[in-house]
């Protein structure tokens, strides 16, 4: 297929068909999840299960692809769904209009083979590596905050948030975001580490960030994979 | 006296001392001597990498360290 030419010098046709083969769940759809559906649509994955219960607003159009002025008020899945639509009409999606709870958990990310974090809030980080390892599926979590962004793969037995963030219960809803906001090019540049990431888990190479944190700090250019055990 | 390489992430830049970077502390110096010194508030300090690997507050500096602290993140 021509859609995927660009792609075969790096991703052989064996491969291609996996990731045609490939199920991931994108837990929201904001500033990293617009940009991970983005890309995980264009390069072939076969099927998304992509959620979020929040409709779009005037405050997501400086960073978060999927929105626009003529958006405003509808449901980020639907608009998620309608965009990979437009992208790659061969990728099956599952949108569900709704925030990922205990109660839904397990119909909505059943059946993926790897989930995505694009989340705002780290108790919600929290509850999301619980379901994805009661699921027994790896985690590619991103954050974001101004101009500095985080990566890592969670796997079923890895500690996980707790060597980030530490104790659940010591943590606020938010971190320095709350002070320095959001900007669209940090956004879709820690949505393109985490898709790259989520490719590799797919295919099994290359090196993940397991255990590992790859910070980014555009403002003085910095990039670093740290040792988190 | 030994010597450490500090960086200091997002919001606690504002804390780097006047001659930022190379930073002289007394041997037995642990992190949290030098975030105290540095007037960080404890709760902003998520993280703390030494030449690269994760450590905790009572980590004892050593010579030539690099030290990395970071603020929680959680944006998306």
């Amino acid at each position: 297929m021509s859609r995927y030419a660009r792609n075969f010098q790096s991703i052989s046709h064996k491969e291609q068909e996996r990731l045609a083969g490939a199920r991931v769940c994108v837990v929201g759809l904001g500033g990293l999840g617009g940009g991970v559906v983005e890309m995980l649509a264009r390069i072939g994955v076969g099927t998304l299960d992509l959620v979020d219960g929040d409709c779009f607003d005037e405050t997501n159009l400086n960073r978060q692809l999927l929105s626009t002025e003529k958006k405003l008020g509808v449901s980020k899945a639907t608009v998620a769904r309608e965009r990979v639509a437009a992208i790659n009409s061969t990728i099956k999606v599952n949108a569900f209009n709704a925030f990922l709870t205990r109660e839904n958990a397990h119909k909505i990310m059943g059946q993926a083979q790897v989930a995505v974090d694009c989340l705002d809030s780290i108790s919600h980080r929290f509850l999301l590596q619980e379901f994805a390892q009661i699921r027994n599926i790896p985690l590619v979590s991103g954050a974001i905050a101004g101009s500095t962004g985080q990566v890592t793969v969670i796997f079923p037995d890895d500690p996980g948030f707790k060597l980030i963030y530490g104790d659940p219960r010591d943590n606020k809803e938010s971190g320095i975001e709350a002070q320095l906001g959001n900007l669209a090019h940090c956004a879709l540049m820690v949505a393109s580490l985490q898709s790259s990431e989520v490719v590799k888990v797919l295919l099994g190479r290359g090196e993940i960030l397991r255990n590992r944190l790859l910070i980014c700090d555009l403002m003085s250019n910095t990039f670093e994979v740290m040792q988190l055990v | 006296m030994i010597s450490v390489d500090l960086n200091l992430f997002a919001t606690l830049r504002s804390f780097l001392p006047d001659s930022p970077k190379t930073m002289t502390v007394p041997p037995g110096t642990c992190v949290m001597d030098l975030v105290t010194q540095l007037a960080i508030p404890e709760e902003d300090v998520k993280l703390i990498f030494i030449n690269g690997k994760k450590e905790a507050l009572s980590y004892v500096l050593q010579d030539n360290d690099r030290v990395g602290i970071f603020p929680p993140v959680g944006g998306g």
